[in-house]
């Protein structure tokens, strides 16, 4: 594999020719704020947070599906993208009810670390309120809409990993909701088989264990990098 | 199918020709005028008087002034009736044997017709798009088989890339870069895409193309699909055009039977064949990603690019995707040559436009000009200026991608670059007309609310903002907005446009940046003090009355 | 381990199950035959029920909340049924601009539902439609699947009414 150099922030990187600008900047130990990212799944380019500005476009490229080139200039974290990041995040805490203090996630949230390091300190636009609901009809887990963000990392998951793709998304725009099976209550779902990687993968408290705690429900993902590679060693 | 044979076949319809010619329109907007029954009419009141012998009653498509269908043409005399009725048609008939039309006549020196130049239309409104013999005698399938027989691959590209031509479906990126591209990706399977999704409200030249024409656009595909290496095409129609896929369905049908889809085309070594693929009303659809994974059976959200289509599109295979119209213009560029089309048009957007002239306009309907030709033209001559009483006060273009050009500008060449200067852009071809009636917010507002139900849902700025961006334009036109607002809505605008996923969330700001741009007066018409600051003066805009222009 | 794939047996005995398999058979019973499967489901039962949903799940080999999600994000299909008659405004630029907003408060008030809706005894379903392509002839509505141009709030509720009545 050719190893490729490239400039991210003024940095010199080197990086293999198949990575892609986020693979790069992460080995050169250089964070870029990612959401619907997670290392071990299909990337999708969704968010908009990890976007960056690449020298000689005047298109913003999203680090985690946009391949490092030779010789590339890469800037992250210029005052324009810290200015859209912030307003994406801030359209997303009005977009949903998300109320961190009653939360099971609080933290340890991936939306509410993001607002915080990217110096949310109030969101400018009106809250939506919109009606979501919360099904508890799982055995063993929780789905609560009002917390979630559409990121579809469960999706996802349950479909690359698990593979049963118990989850997808229905309707369309602000309306979408995820789903399990025929947008039917989680515990009657006949494909689901319980094995929470959807819960461990999402970002926020939109899904969650019964029985945990705040201080407990801390998520764990390192099983998605282990279960796809070591399912590929095997291939 | 063999050259003879198709020749053969031209020359039995030419032989079959009467004398007189009468032309109903069957396109879906006079259909639904009863132009179905006009025909019977017109069929019976021949079959009464005996004419048989001297006159056919001929269906055809699409004759462009559909504001004043149901028409019926008369060839050779050149005579046009407008708003015929199943009632007045017989009479039309009755003039033909001296008597009196009692059918309100319409005048074919208009220059809504004598100003149009018809490349992609000349066979619209001509021929029965129902019967492959009467597109034979046109001169159909015979650019195949010269391609087939003349041409390499790679000569067809180079003639599409000399001809100038570019997307028609909006973006306006030069075809034969992308045929080139999809001819160059390395793959044993290739596709070839016609998109027919058109979903610009206000525009429906591709449904007239595709109800007046059908074998043009397959016989472009199959041309397209000689050149860059593919053997299977899809048309994805949207499923709002019953007649067009009907139409469709028959002509590739006909066209099977006569060997000019499937095997071995005029006995060469090319296969082709055509599926239609219906849409389910998605505007997003129309987008090349989404529209590929709708084909692939999956929700229609675009993904990122690159990759392009071009070197892995349908199921990761290199996919040449065109609009419409981009592929009714290779017939004619192969017939007539790339020099001749390189010759219509500037020269940076060569060849012809198809225009859906609509709103408020006294000449409603579809329109081929050659590009650079100026709106005024377009407005004053094609469609013949304002209704009485009225003042036109702006054209839009591009649909909800688009902007809106004020009247002031009406000097503007219609073509690529100069209208994305003003701040608008060509578009797929929708141009609707707005007088001193329409409230420029409103409209604003109209595309936003479009963007926003449309809208697929993936990515935040698109999902997100277009619902801030719409409720803020609710609370202008509700008077309840300050100019906190109007910034807070601009700097929506700027975020929404260069982060979003896809053309759609990019675009979606267009019509309100536009119409900032040369209507801020309207906006800030309807806004209202900051709280506390009633009594302040902001520069005299907040007492501006709202019929100031 | 190979696993046979079997083909679920057809939901009842009514026929038009046997036409909307056939379309799946002519497509390969593929996974991409979604749409058209969907298609051809809505235009024998007027609607995409919950059974069928299934069904075609599980003759497609397509996960079903997938299929849920497809039928869920065009436009064109419904999960509800419909009344028995049908009234589509056309909302696009052209009909706008010449007021079927108007003519499509005119019917909301006549009919007393918002588009999406059905009345409550069922003979009419109101929906809205963002450009049929009509737009010579704007405004424009779809009565029954009928086209009907140059309407204005007055005549577009008597060929409304004429429609409803006439069954």
């Amino acid at each position: 594999m050719a190893v490729k150099t490239l400039t991210i922030d003024g940095k010199a990187v080197s990086a293999d020719e198949n990575d892609t600008i986020l693979q790069a900047a992460t080995e050169a130990g250089i964070k870029i704020p990612t959401l619907c990212h997670l290392d071990g799944l299909g990337d999708v380019g969704a968010c908009r947070l990890c976007i960056t500005e690449v020298a000689g476009s005047n298109k913003l490229q999203p680090a985690c599906v946009t391949k490092i080139a030779e010789g590339m200039e890469v800037k992250t974290n210029s005052e324009r993208i810290q200015k859209y990041r912030i307003m994406i995040l801030e359209l997303l805490f009005a977009e949903r009810n998300h109320v961190c203090a009653v939360c099971v996630a609080n933290r340890h949230c991936d939306l509410q670390k993001l607002a915080a390091d990217a110096g949310m300190m109030h969101v400018r636009f009106p809250y939506q309120y919109p009606q979501a609901a919360v099904d508890a009809s799982h055995d063993w887990f929780v789905v609560d809409h009002n917390r979630c963000i559409l990121c579809t990392r469960c999706v996802r998951v349950c479909d690359e990993v698990e593979g049963a793709h118990t989850w997808d998304v229905m309707g369309r725009g602000a309306g979408s909701r995820v789903i399990t099976d025929l947008n039917q209550p989680w515990g009657t779902s006949e494909t689901c088989t319980s094995c929470s990687k959807c819960v461990q993968v999402c970002p926020t408290g939109a899904l969650s264990s019964k029985g945990k705690s705040v201080a407990e429900m801390v998520k764990k993902r390192d099983f998605v990098t282990y279960l796809v590679q070591t399912r590929e060693e095997r291939l | 199918m063999l050259l003879e044979e198709l020749n053969a076949m031209a020359d039995k319809e030419k032989a079959a020709r009467k004398q007189i010619r009468i032309r109903c329109c069957m396109s879906a907007g006079c259909m639904s005028s009863q132009s179905a029954e006009i025909k019977q009419a017109l069929d019976k009141a021949v079959a009464d008087r005996q004419l048989g012998e001297q006159v056919e009653v001929v269906r055809v498509g699409c004759m462009g002034l559909c504001g004043q269908g149901p028409l019926v043409s008369i060839d050779p005399q050149g005579v046009l009736y407008e708003q015929v009725t199943p009632e007045n048609a017989g009479s039309i008939v009755d003039a033909l044997a001296g008597g009196t039309a009692y059918a309100q006549q319409g005048d074919p020196k208009n220059p809504f017709f004598t100003r149009q130049l018809a490349v992609v239309s000349r066979n619209g409104g001509r021929i029965d798009p129902e019967r492959i013999e009467a597109y034979i005698e046109a001169g159909g399938y015979g650019a195949l088989h010269h391609v087939l027989h003349e041409l390499t691959p790679a000569q067809v590209v180079d003639a599409i890339t000399k001809s100038g031509l570019r997307g028609r479906g909006g973006a306006g990126f030069p075809t034969g870069l992308k045929w080139a591209t999809v001819a160059k990706s390395k793959g044993d399977r290739k596709y070839v895409i016609c998109n027919g999704d058109e979903g610009d409200p206000g525009a429906f030249m591709d449904r007239s193309v595709l109800e007046s024409d059908p074998h043009a656009v397959i016989e472009g595909m199959a041309i397209a699909g000689y050149a860059v290496g593919a053997s299977h095409g899809y048309l994805y129609v949207r499923a709002e055009y019953p007649l067009a896929i009907s139409r469709l369905q028959i002509a590739i049908r006909q066209a099977k039977q006569h060997g000019l889809l499937g095997e071995g085309l005029f006995e060469s070594t090319f296969n082709f064949n055509v599926e239609i693929r219906i849409g389910a009303g998605a505007f997003v659809c129309g987008e090349e990603t989404a529209l590929m994974a709708s084909i692939e059976g999956r929700r229609g959200q675009p993904r990122p690019r690159p990759p392009f289509p071009a070197e892995s599109g349908l199921w990761g295979c290199p996919t040449l995707i065109n609009n419409v119209e981009t592929f009714a213009n290779i017939v004619p560029i192969i017939s007539q040559g790339a020099e001749w089309y390189a010759g219509l048009g500037t020269e940076k957007s060569k060849g012809t436009k198809v225009f859906a002239l609509t709103g408020k306009i006294r000449n409603n309907g579809l329109i081929e000009v050659p590009m650079g030709i100026t709106i005024r033209e377009i407005v004053e001559d094609l469609g013949g200026g304002a209704p009485d009483g009225t003042q036109i006060k702006a054209v839009q273009t591009g649909g909800p991608s688009g902007g809106c050009i004020p009247a002031k500008l009406f000097d503007t060449p219609v073509d690529y670059d100069s209208l994305m200067k003003v701040g608008s852009i060509m578009g797929s071809g929708g141009m609707v007309v707005m007088d001193d009636s329409t409230n420029m917010v409103d409209v604003a507002r109209f595309y936003m609310q479009f963007c926003m139900e449309e809208s697929c849902g993936k990515c935040i700025p698109c999902r997100a903002g277009t619902v801030q961006m719409y409720n803020l334009l609710t609370k202008i036109l509700d008077r309840k907005a300050t100019l906190k607002d109007l910034e807070s809505l601009e700097e929506l605008c700027d975020m929404v446009k260069h982060t979003s996923l896809c053309g759609l969330g990019q675009t979606a700001p267009n019509p309100v940046i536009s119409t900032l741009r040369y209507f801020r007066n309207e906006y800030l018409a309807l806004l209202q003090p900051e709280p506390g600051e009633e009594n302040a003066s902001h520069n005299g805009h907040i007492t501006e009355s709202a019929t100031t222009r | 381990m190979h696993i046979k794939a079997v083909k679920p047996p057809l939901p009842s005995q009514d026929k038009r199950w046997k036409i909307i398999d056939a379309k799946m058979r002519k497509l390969g019973y593929q996974s991409h035959a979604l749409i058209e499967t969907l298609h051809a489901v809505q235009e024998s039962f007027g609607f995409l029920e919950e059974d069928a949903l299934r069904w075609v799940a599980k003759s497609l080999r397509v996960p079903p909340s997938k299929v849920y999600g497809v039928a869920t994000f065009y436009n064109f299909f419904t999960l509800k049924p419909q009344g028995a008659h049908t009234c589509v405004v056309c909302l696009g630029t052209a009909c706008y601009v010449k007021a079927s907003g108007h003519i499509l408060e005119a019917i909301e008030k006549f009919a007393q539902i918002k588009p999406g809706e059905t009345t409550p005894d069922n003979q009419l379903s109101l929906l809205t439609v963002r450009c049929i392509g009509a737009c010579g002839i704007a405004p424009a509505v779809v009565f029954d699947g009928n086209v009907s141009g140059r309407l204005t709030s007055e005549n577009a509720i008597e060929k409304l009414k004429g429609y409803i009545h006439a069954s």
